[in-house]
């Protein structure tokens, strides 16, 4: 089963292998995003994800439904948390199973990086000192496509 | 015509709020965004931004109808 969901709850890795098994994959890759406790020389305490919760959903399931057209893979899934988090949490999770290795962490890697670029979900980093900001990095041009 | 605006992260800051209906006479996102810029205080430039209408990733000249759903998508920053 593959897709990309928004969780305003802690992610149920399990879940998500579980919707992994098949017996045609010998491979299976995952990715655990976490919350770090530190970002550019600052220290964070902890930091809150907003999304445009219908545009990210469709621009997730079409960043899976891309990879699973580009990939030799069987499924790929992608959860990604909003709300409130704290250091360590997990943030995103990704789980891709194909038949061989090499497309299976390929995919992986493709799938956090385009679901990083596109798709409009939102970091606020509350930092030790007491300052806090939304994070805006600047990857100009911002529309832009491979 | 009237648009729903939808605003995340630091556009909403700025905006004071996460969503607004307006009343203007911008027939596309350019110049809708010119207007709430002016507005706002918003200090991206358009080439920073994407826009979405209805929920669906679009360009800067397209038309808008009245009641269209509208948001002006800042630099993300998931994962």
């Amino acid at each position: 089963m593959s897709g990309f969901r928004l969780a305003d709850a802690a992610i149920d890795v399990h879940a998500g292998l579980r919707a992994l098994d098949d017996p045609g994959s010998g491979a299976c890759v995952t990715f655990e995003g976490r919350v770090r406790d530190r970002n550019e020389g600052r220290g964070v305490l902890r930091l809150d994800y907003q999304a445009y919760p219908a545009l990210a959903e469709a621009e997730g399931a079409a960043v899976v439904a891309e990879a699973l057209v580009r990939f030799e893979i069987r499924a790929a899934t992608a959860v990604h948390r909003v709300g409130a988090l704290a250091v360590g949490d997990l943030a995103v999770w990704v789980g891709v199973s194909a038949g061989h290795r090499d497309a299976a962490f390929a995919a992986c890697r493709w799938i956090i990086d385009e679901v990083k670029r596109r798709v409009p979900i939102w970091k606020n980093e509350h930092y030790v000192d007491g300052e806090s900001g939304w994070l805006h990095p600047d990857n100009s041009p911002v529309g832009a496509r491979e | 015509m009237r648009y729903r605006l939808l605003y995340f992260a630091s556009l909403a800051d700025l905006a004071g709020r996460s969503s607004e209906d307006v009343q203007s006479t911008a027939a596309d996102p350019a110049a809708l965004y010119a207007e709430l810029a002016e507005c706002h205080g918003f200090t991206f430039a358009p080439t920073r931004l994407r826009v979405a209408v209805n929920g669906a990733f679009t360009d800067w000249s397209h038309r808008l109808a009245d009641g269209d759903e509208v948001v002006f998508i800042p630099p993300v920053s998931g994962g």
